[in-house]
């Protein structure tokens, strides 16, 4: 008889007991989600240099070099030891002459110059639109930052984590985990047209590093562009404008629609890039909303001719 | 022998799923990944009978039907690798109850069942319906695989693919193949003996066989240690079921007398029993099945008239030939890079059960792909070339595989005033086949907004349905593809320039 009653006892109150613990006024209990802020990858300005360095020529590997180069070369930029992510578009299953994605060879000279100034790994990754493993291998994207000393990542379904954009439209959002890890980011995009943004060039391309239904974006399109912007600044950007996509984009697949532009815009102003590079598609700054948004946020100028630009030509 | 076949069956099953792992786009490099559904001889014969061709890899049957009529069923045991898991897995569980074995390996009047299967499945293939992959264990086996165990590697963590697939009635097809596994325990080799038919397809085959297994009566002393270890229930110690014998050749290494042995006839070997069918049995089911199948036929059906909802994916033959080829192995679902490739429900009739149609809701038909077709071990996606499917020269036409339709009442710039076109920004053509107007509405506060609404130019859609799929209208998408346009088809057309609909 004790027994039952100290058993009934001791179940009365271990059930009351567990019922004080998980009691709780919401329906759904939730680990709090915490966002992580992004680190501002910038490295300090330099009146010596130029803000744009515009190289045009035909060989790729040596217009890079000598875009970096008068930037002040890679070491302005890569520390020994750094963890360096290049960000070319890598967008969509085409091959390289199609022009919707980084000209390979343009990856490929920077995976090298990162390597030679010290980097102690060199991250190339792109959240594609199209199936990831075709847009990596078709891109030519893959091989050529493989063999030249790069690590390719294809970002899955776990590598996002929460971030704070802070942004107008954009408050927190998922973002690719190896920006979070890196020291050092490039920005690589190319120059294409889009039909509602009017073109794509390197405020765009940051769309490649957030996850979530970023398609949801374009309703306020230009807004989310520049909060992209301002949450994400990059150690250096170098824009291709080897091969440019005048039409259909941003997936072209007609070789029609491509133009052989063989420039390169590299420099640390987004704003300045982008408006000078909105002669290949024949727009005005002022037709581009998203870089007065960028302008009046202090990302940088749209006026790209108050600036000290460099251009060169090389063979 | 058993340690010889065991080599056998680990290497036959490992090369099964190797083909398996090898389905990808990456590692996918003319291997013949298609091989043990192209080698399955009932594939072969009730394609056969559905579409009067043996297509090109399904001659390989023959390398196993033929030799099956000297050497009996050794496809059982040595290649198959349903036969293979089924044994392995009645190993595992033999050691449960070791004094039922002489009970369970008994021959059963219920190991019939499988002959009536075959005789089902054969006359409906006779009358058109090619019905064999719901059984076939090549076929089966596959499907199971992809739509349940690969996929549940990446659930439980291991990150097989970036993106896990997922399969509608995926959990069905997981059910299934966990139940007939289960039903090992129950009784050892429980598919292989009463249901398969293919098995019974060589069963019947084996009736002629000069080689099997042969008793020596005088030797043997009656004692059944044979049968405690027979993988078929063929009744070694008795008058050999020849039929039913899978070739394991446990009983010989059992024998104490070595009485039994493998080989052509000799003097004083015991006789051998033929097929056990009960014929008014055969006879009442070829008659309901002769009966149910023109009733089927005439209910309405994706091959009676098109269905929104069945797009096949690009190369796929028209489809009433499509039903009368595709095997339902998921093989095309395994190697689709996007996921869009799903078993049908009941989309297309009952017919179409399994076979593949694109829901892209989930992905879409990727501008330069053509996997599904180079791994159909059918033919019912043909292969084609990249070429062929974008329609570059000397093709005249892309590959279409239906229509984009703009639902007005859910597009945003259309039905909210609200910019979008991400339609238009994902379009692989070019010229793309989404368009807009420009147009400049009043908002609900009177403020003008400035719009783009699209629409689309059906001569350019491909109905590849990346549009739908990255619509930001998530759950049911503001544009939509239906399989009218569709190349394959001829009749089912709305555009007078695409040809006149001859149907
Ligand atoms: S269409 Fe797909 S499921 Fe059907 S036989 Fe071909 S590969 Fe198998
Ligand atoms: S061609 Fe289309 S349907 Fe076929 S595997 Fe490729 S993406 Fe999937
Ligand atoms: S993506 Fe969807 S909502 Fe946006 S314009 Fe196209 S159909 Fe309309």
């Amino acid at each position: 008889m004790l027994r039952e009653l100290a058993l009934a006892g001791g179940l009365a109150v271990g059930t009351g007991a567990g019922g004080w613990l998980v009691f709780s006024r919401e329906p759904v209990r939730h680990d709090p989600v915490v966002a992580r802020t992004l680190k501002d990858f910038r490295v300090a300005a330099d009146p010596h240099y130029p803000v744009l360095a515009v190289v045009r020529g035909q060989r790729v590997e040596a217009m890079v070099r000598e875009a970096v180069e008068k930037l002040g070369g890679m070491s302005r930029f890569i520390a020994k030891g750094d963890t360096v992510l290049l960000k070319p578009n890598i967008g969509w299953d085409r091959q390289p002459q199609q022009a919707a994605n980084t000209n390979p060879e343009v990856v490929a000279a920077l995976v090298r110059l990162c390597r030679e100034a010290g980097a102690k790994r060199v991250q190339v990754s792109d959240f594609s639109l199209n199936d990831p493993p075709r847009c990596f291998q078709r891109s030519g994207i893959e091989q050529a930052a493989r063999e030249a000393g790069g690590q390719v990542i294809l970002p899955g379904q776990n590598d996002f984590v929460l971030t704070r954009m802070d942004g107008q439209m954009l408050k927190e959002w998922p973002v690719v985990r190896f920006l979070h890890e890196a020291d050092k980011v490039i920005n690589i995009p190319v120059a294409k047209h889009h039909s509602l943004s009017g073109c794509t060039l390197a405020m765009k391309n940051w769309y490649g590093m957030i996850g979530g239904r970023r398609n949801q974006l374009h309703q306020d399109i230009h807004t989310s562009i520049a909060d992209l912007a301002s949450a994400m600044r990059p150690t250096l950007t170098v824009m291709d404008a080897t091969r440019v996509l005048k039409r259909n984009g941003p997936t072209g697949g007609n070789p029609d629609d491509v133009s052989e532009e063989n420039t390169l815009v590299a420099g640390l102003d987004e704003v300045a890039i982008d408006s000078w590079s909105l002669r290949f598609f024949d727009l005005q700054p002022t037709q581009v909303p998203y870089l007065a948004l960028g302008h009046a946020r202090g990302l940088g100028t749209p006026d790209w001719r108050s600036l000290n630009v460099v251009e060169s030509q090389i063979g | 022998m058993r340690a010889l076949r065991r080599l056998y069956a680990a290497f036959f099953l490992g090369l099964f799923l190797l083909f398996l792992w090898l389905s990808d786009f990456k590692r996918l490099q003319g291997y013949a990944v298609d091989l043990f559904l192209q080698a399955d001889p009932l594939t072969a014969l009730a394609g056969w009978l559905t579409s009067g061709t043996l297509y090109q890899g399904m001659a390989w049957a023959l390398v196993i039907l033929l030799p099956t009529f000297f050497f009996g069923r050794f496809f059982c045991s040595w290649i198959c690798p349903l036969g293979i898991l089924n044994q392995f897995t009645g190993w595992l569980w033999s050691g449960l109850r070791p004094s039922e074995h002489y009970t369970l390996n008994a021959y059963r009047p219920s190991f019939r069942l499988k002959y009536y299967l075959l005789a089902i499945l054969l006359i409906l293939a006779a009358g058109g319906a090619l019905q064999t992959g719901l059984l076939d264990p090549i076929a089966l086996v596959t499907r199971s695989f992809i739509a349940g165990l690969f996929p549940a590697a990446n659930a439980v963590g291991l990150p097989v693919y970036l993106q896990a697939p997922l399969f509608q009635g995926g959990v069905v097809l997981a059910l299934l193949f966990i139940a007939l596994i289960v039903a090992n325990r129950i009784l050892p080799r429980f598919w292989c003996r009463v249901i398969c038919p293919l098995g019974a397809l060589l069963g019947v085959a084996a009736l002629v066989s000069p080689f099997r297994i042969r008793r020596n009566v005088a030797a043997c002393t009656g004692c059944k240690k044979c049968l405690e270890f027979c993988q078929g229930g063929c009744d070694p110690h008795d008058r050999l079921r020849v039929s039913e014998c899978h070739l394991c050749f446990n009983c010989l290494e059992q024998c104490p007398e070595g009485a039994l042995r493998y080989g052509m006839v000799a003097e004083g070997d015991s006789v051998h029993r033929s097929l056990d069918l009960d014929k008014r049995r055969l006879l009442e089911t070829v008659v309901a099945v002769a009966v149910f199948h023109p009733m089927a036929n005439a209910a309405l059906s994706s091959h009676a008239a098109a269905m929104p909802g069945v797009i096949r994916p690009p190369g796929s033959l028209p489809e009433a030939d499509f039903l009368a080829r595709c095997i339902k192995c998921a093989q095309c679902m395994r190697v689709c890079p996007t996921n869009v490739l799903q078993p049908a429900l009941l989309e297309g009739g009952l017919n179409g059960l399994w076979t593949p149609v694109l829901i892209n809701h989930r992905g879409y038909c990727e501008h330069h792909c053509v996997l599904c077709g180079q791994v159909c071990p059918t033919g019912a996606i043909r292969a084609i070339s990249v070429a062929e499917k974008l329609g570059s020269p000397p093709h005249a036409k892309p590959v279409k595989l239906g229509t984009a339709f703009f639902d007005q009442g859910r597009c945003l710039p259309w039905a909210m005033h609200t910019p979008c076109i991400v339609c238009e920004e994902v379009c692989p053509t070019s010229p793309k086949a989404i368009w807009y107007k420009k147009v400049e509405l009043p908002g609900r506060n009177g403020q003008p907004v400035a719009l783009k609404q699209p629409y689309v130019d059906p001569g350019l859609c491909i109905g590849c349905g990346i549009c739908e799929n990255k619509c930001p209208v998530t759950d049911m998408a503001a544009i939509r593809v239906t399989s009218v346009g569709e190349t394959r088809s001829s009749a089912n057309q709305m555009l007078l320039k695409n040809g006149v609909p001859s149907r």
